[in-house]
């Protein structure tokens, strides 16, 4: 791979988490517990699918083989993704998605913190515009976390269990391709590993306000950084995709 | 003062075009006139949000994606707004979304149909957000303040929406073949519905009399389908579309357009819950209520444990 590949494929990995974590918040439209948290999730939504969209739009430059954003992002399939395998999980109840989210917020925020200082400048302006959304993201995500996790017996177990579910996908969050520790020596590409620690150190805040357990014997699922996602992905493609294929080459 | 002096008061404010607000005094009918009717409205944004996000998901490039997902968030900022405006009268949120649940509120009619294609978020935006904004500048100048004001915010957005209607519409007619069978389809279908939306002829409309004398409303629903019919028909030649309508015609005389009577039959049928889609609308709402019920209980246990921690 050549470094504008390594590069090309760098940028797909976060438009992609974006994307399809995105995706799934929007699906809350119309079905929301409450109509302001509707408007939340939307609101969240368009702001992670606009940095898909600019991230992609700097990624078809970067190829520079005339692919538009669509194309990126409508006519690739499941094993040419590379979202995390966090943001492709089925929305589940409220609860499962705010956690989610959050576990997903504190990843973005302290990434975007550093990818605002790449040496890449479309890069770094893409994240500092990015950084402070997810900020806004994290304290809606983690005030819900707590109050869902502290709040009825109920909703207390409904939130361990999706904790439980989630937490084998942390690790997956944080995976970096070998390639990507060059464009980290020339200072474009963020090590993940940097943060790693502040990350678990922010979320086991949150986790332990909401009085939830981390799991401890949590077997870590991987893949993602090589198209080997979970099967949940192939059905939101198929849908997301359909129409863009369907009439294929014609303007929308 | 006494209550002629109030009645009279009130007539004199309405007289005078000065608005109505929330503390002055009004009569009961008026008061019930305008809970109904402002929250009908608030309704309908919010039911309105699950035909056009049925297609948020499958929108056919990012650009559109993000452009209705921010649409249909607008029309749950209306419902908002509105049901806010409903309260000014003295009922609560709850009581207003209870009476939407179990059926005994209503909401616009066309919400009832279902988004088969892409381009019926064409058709939605430039047809049924273009009927909308005829009445709702209309309402800008209702005589009940908080609706007016409401109005004048909402009315900017919802022209926004219905020039990305049409831009739907447009770029869909210049299109494949299959796009632009896909846009006059939509046409075909939501044309009727579209007019229906702004009620049956005055004579035979039970609410309209009072709805006038008060200047809730100010115009006919007759006149506002004919402006509306007016200002679509050039709009829908100009992008090669054909209005389902064999009788619509130019008339010279009263320099608008003659067009043929919707099917109050089936208007009827769909208030009266035989629309296609009104159980599934009422069914998505109900679900989210029902969904939504723990999060809701857990807010509220976690708030008043906070309360007592706090005291
Ligand atoms: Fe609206
Ligand atoms: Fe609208």
């Amino acid at each position: 791979m050549n470094k504008q590949e390594t590069l090309f494929n760098y940028i797909l990995r976060i438009a992609d988490s974006q994307l399809i974590l995105g995706h799934r918040l929007s699906e809350w439209t119309g079905h929301g517990p409450m109509l302001e948290e509707e408007l939340a999730s939307a609101n969240t939504a368009l702001d992670l699918i606009g940095q898909a969209n600019s991230l992609y739009a700097y990624a078809t430059q970067v190829e520079g083989k005339g692919r538009t954003e669509d194309d990126l992002a409508y006519l690739r399939s499941e094993r040419e993704f590379f979202n995390h395998l966090l943001s492709e999980q089925p929305r589940g109840d409220f609860g499962f998605s705010m956690l989610r989210q959050m576990l997903c917020d504190a990843f973005d925020v302290l990434f975007y913190s550093a990818l605002m200082k790449s040496s890449d400048n479309t890069l770094s302006g893409i994240a500092a515009k990015a950084y402070k959304e997810s900020q806004y993201h994290l304290r809606h995500s983690s005030s819900w976390t707590e109050r869902l996790g502290d709040g009825t017996e109920e909703s207390h177990q409904r939130m361990q269990n999706s904790l439980n579910e989630l937490w084998r996908f942390t690790d997956d969050l944080f995976a970096m391709r070998a390639a990507d520790l060059e464009l980290v020596n020339t200072g474009i590409a963020v090590d993940t590993s940097s943060f790693r620690e502040a990350w678990f150190k922010q979320v086991s805040e949150v986790l332990e306000r909401a009085t939830l357990t981390i799991p401890t014997h949590a077997f870590m699922q991987k893949g993602s950084l090589e198209g080997r996602h979970t099967e949940h992905l192939g059905y939101l493609l198929a849908e997301m995709q359909s129409l863009h294929r369907a009439i294929p080459g014609v303007k929308w | 003062m006494d209550a002629t002096a109030l009645a009279a008061n009130f007539e004199n404010k309405l007289a005078k075009n000065e608005n109505i607000e929330p503390k002055d005094w009004m009569p009961d009918n008026y008061r019930k006139h305008l809970i109904r009717q402002i929250s009908q409205h608030a309704h309908s944004e919010v039911v309105g949000m699950l035909p056009e996000g049925n297609w948020i998901t499958r929108a056919p490039s990012l650009r559109r994606k993000m452009v209705l997902l921010a649409k249909v968030q607008d029309e749950g900022g209306h419902g908002l707004y509105l049901y806010s405006a409903a309260e000014t009268l003295g009922i609560s949120r709850e009581e207003l979304l209870h009476q939407l649940l179990s059926g005994k509120a209503k909401y616009s009619s066309i919400f009832n149909y279902p988004t088969l294609s892409w381009a019926d978020m064409g058709a939605i935006g430039w047809l049924v957000d273009g009927a909308a904004i005829m009445n709702q500048v209309m309402l800008q100048r209702t005589s009940y303040g908080p609706y007016a004001r409401a109005m004048v915010r909402i009315c900017k957005e919802e022209s926004f929406h219905q020039r990305q209607g049409y831009e739907i519409m447009s770029v869909l007619a210049a299109g494949s073949p299959e796009q632009k069978a896909m846009a006059q389809d939509a046409l075909n279908r939501f044309w009727w519905p579209t007019l229906m939306m702004f009620g049956p002829s005055d004579a035979n409309s039970a609410n309209s009399e009072n709805a006038i004398k008060w200047k809730i409303k100010r115009e006919s629903n007759d006149q506002l389908r004919q402006r509306f019919v007016n200002q679509t028909i050039p709009q829908a030649e100009l992008i090669g579309l054909t209005i389902p309508d064999a009788q619509l015609k130019w008339n010279e005389a009263k320099q608008g357009y003659d067009f043929g009577e919707p099917d109050w039959e089936e208007f009827n049928q769909v208030i009266h819950g035989n629309g296609p889609c009104n159980k599934e609308r009422l069914g998505a709402r109900l679900k989210a209520h029902d969904d939504g019920k723990w999060v809701r209980e857990a807010a509220a246990a976690y708030a008043s444990k906070r309360k007592l921690v706090a005291a």
